[in-house]
């Protein structure tokens, strides 16, 4: 099987600064678009029903923060539904890191299976990475996830992320399956433990 | 870090081994699937030549498109069409169990899993769907994953995952009238907020849990995600044990009395350590309804809407952002508000005893004029059931529809939907913007007695008034 993985350690490109505390999934990509077999053109569909009542004011409309990079969000990003499609939307829209105050767990989960370093800052500092961006939409920000800070001529704020995934993003490690399926004979081992395996299976009745 | 807590024990059992990026890797006992987070688990399987690793321990049921009225084959929304044939030919080639529309077990699948019986103490239970957490009512280790993890488990039945902190949330005392399962987890999210979950388990544990049956004590396991916990359990009893004896997969004879003893072992310890702990009295818990878009929004039915001043100021944007949104005014009273639609159904409240309650309070009663109410059963059993009953009677004599099955208008994917900006009184576990179906829709969630109040009076009601 084909490892996928690539290293990510640096991102670099503009900022798109998302105000708000406890953004749900819904929100990011509303239900009837779940209804399709693959990914593919959710990208264009992010936020779809803030964007049409926001009418060309939504942060992902404004001119200026086309082809950011990273997204700049608050509190509890990405709550509630554990739809991938949501992550998804926003990296086929072509953000690759998100920095916020605080993540859902499922979210933050789907992205890193999909590559997108979800990195955390205290709320002063997001705070003033939003402003930056806003003030000056052409910043150019780079995202370190060696030096955990994200800089730009003239500032930088520190981040911070759980070891665990950091490495995962850094050693190219995010994409789990292969090392995962590694472990064949742990995974027989621990069945073993397991009695309920062998009280019934789906397939006994 | 918590120490002897069922939580502990699950995870230890199913600990694989340590990865390197120091996350765990977690054997999955049961893993379920539908049509809307599994297709492309399945490509992605094609896409690296994998198989699936444990067929036998993946089920699959076919929940949130189903349309609720017309079930006919091919269904009238092409995509919800393709997305059913995707899932039917992925099980087929694959040898995975599907309940499929008309097969007597079809149903929303946390309503179906523990019907079955398939899901049991102990297991830990992994699902592409947020809701995964009520299978925790049994004393499983349950909760939901994305796309790329479903992949993971099909290949391999495992999981990359980083151990959760335990907190024991007790509710001590008998609930009053007219208080139910949903107004006690409406209460604990309102209290410890929508984030107050996030990296923890919580342990549902006091003797108001312990009092609850199986369907009530999924309903509060099913909202532990709304609190931001990603999976929530009370520890197995007699009462999880009655429920399970003689279930289609329950184990039987000699194999059921082996699991009772197992499945008591890993109750937590009476001196289990706890990362947190916090204590309700539920004699304290009104019925509860969200006014907001989140569903830490809540409030007694007898409170007025909550006014900024009264919030910690860190919630006072998406409070603002919810009295513009739900066109609700902070001081004024929640009671008496008109609803539009009334929805009695989803895989927190659309169980046997739900639908029961609910047909408690509509009977002799009729649906308020200009108000649109349904019932969707749970699952093809519970309204096997429930017909068995007449509760069907009960709800049709009423003005209440009885549909078919399915997730329906609690996330609205199928063709029930909100219109504009109906206000909707709804049974289910979600009042985000725009979540049923209507970009510009609103829900208030409430106990399906309370919908039922709402129904026939045509505005939030106290359902304590129709006792
Ligand atoms: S009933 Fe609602 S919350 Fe439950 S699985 Fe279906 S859509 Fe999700």
């Amino acid at each position: 099987m084909g490892q996928i993985n690539s290293q990510i350690q640096v991102i670099t490109g503009r900022g798109l600064p998302l105000v708000g505390n406890d953004i749900d999934t819904d929100r990011i990509i509303p239900a009837r678009f779940l209804r399709s077999i693959t990914f593919d053109g959710l990208g264009e569909e992010v936020f779809a029903d803030d964007r049409t009542q926001t009418q060309g004011q939504h942060p992902f409309d404004l001119p200026q923060y086309q082809g950011a990079a990273i997204l700049i969000v608050n509190g509890n990003f990405g709550c509630g539904s554990s739809r991938e499609h949501a992550p998804q939307a926003i990296a086929r829209w072509g953000i690759q890191a998100i920095v916020g105050e605080s993540f859902a767990e499922i979210f933050f989960g789907n992205c890193v299976a999909i590559g997108i370093p979800c990195v955390t800052a205290d709320p002063a500092a997001i705070k003033q990475l939003q402003e930056q961006v806003m003030t000056t939409p052409q910043t150019s920000l780079t995202l370190d996830l060696d030096g955990l800070q994200v800089q730009w001529e003239g500032g930088s704020i520190t981040l911070t992320m759980k070891e665990g995934p950091r490495q995962m993003f850094t050693t190219g490690t995010w994409d789990a399956c292969g090392q995962l399926l590694a472990q064949r004979d742990q995974i027989q081992a621990t069945t073993e433990r397991l009695p309920y395996l062998t009280w019934a299976t789906t397939k006994s009745a | 870090m918590s120490k002897g807590t069922l939580f502990d024990k699950v995870w230890d059992l199913h600990t694989v081994g340590v990865l390197p990026s120091g996350q765990t890797q977690l054997f999955i006992g049961l893993h379920l699937i539908h049509e809307v987070t599994s297709p492309q688990a399945f490509a992605m399987l094609r896409e690296r030549g994998l198989k699936v690793l444990f067929p036998e321990r993946t089920i699959a049921t076919v929940d949130h498109i189903v349309p609720t009225d017309n079930q006919s084959r091919p269904f009238l929304d092409s995509m919800a069409e393709a997305m059913m044939q995707a899932l039917e030919s992925n099980c087929q080639e694959q040898g995975i169990t599907f309940y499929n529309v008309g097969s007597g077990s079809q149903g929303i699948v946390h309503v179906i899993a523990p019907e079955l019986g398939l899901t049991q103490p102990g297991m830990t239970v992994a699902c592409g769907d947020s809701h995964t957490s009520t299978h925790g009512a049994f004393g499983a280790i349950a909760f939901g994953i994305g796309t790329s993890q479903v992949r993971d488990v099909l290949a391999s039945q495992t999981l990359a995952l980083a151990k959760l902190k335990v907190r024991r949330i007790e509710v001590n005392g008998t609930l009053r009238p007219g208080v139910y399962a949903k107004d006690v987890i409406l209460h604990i999210i309102r209290t410890l907020g929508v984030k107050g979950g996030v990296g923890y388990a919580y342990e549902f544990a006091g003797t108001t849990f312990e009092q609850m049956n199986m369907e009530e004590r999924m309903t509060v396991c099913n909202m532990a995600i709304e609190g931001g916990a990603r999976c929530g359990y009370v520890n197995p009893d007699e009462v999880t044990f009655t429920y399970l004896k003689g279930r289609q997969f329950a184990p039987q004879g000699e194999a059921w009395e082996k699991a009772v003893v197992w499945w008591t072992q890993l109750r937590s310890d009476a001196d289990a350590e706890y990362d947190d702990r916090v204590v309700f009295d539920a004699t304290e818990i009104e019925p509860t309804i969200t006014w907001g878009i989140t569903p830490g929004q809540g409030i007694g039915v007898q409170e007025p809407i909550p006014t900024p001043d009264e919030m910690p100021e860190e919630e006072r944007p998406i409070a603002e952002e919810a009295y513009r949104y739900m066109d609700l005014q902070p001081g004024t009273p929640i009671q008496g508000t008109r609803v539009d639609v009334c929805f009695i159904g989803s895989c927190t409240n659309g169980r046997l005893s739900d639908l029961r309650e609910a047909a408690r309070f509509a009977k002799g009663r009729r649906v308020a004029e200009g108000v649109k109410a349904f019932v969707v059963p749970g699952s093809e059993r519970v309204k096997q059931q429930a017909e068995a009953e007449g509760l069907h009677h009960i709800f049709l004599e009423a003005g209440f529809e009885w549909r078919e099955p399915g997730c329906s208008m609690c996330l609205a994917m199928n063709p029930d939907k909100l219109e504009g900006r109906q206000l909707s009184a709804s049974s289910s576990n979600r009042n985000f913007k725009g979540r049923q179906g209507s970009a510009s829709g609103r829900t208030l969630l409430m106990s399906p007695a309370m919908v039922v109040a709402a129904a026939v009076t045509g505005v939030v009601s106290d359902v304590r008034e129709l006792l």
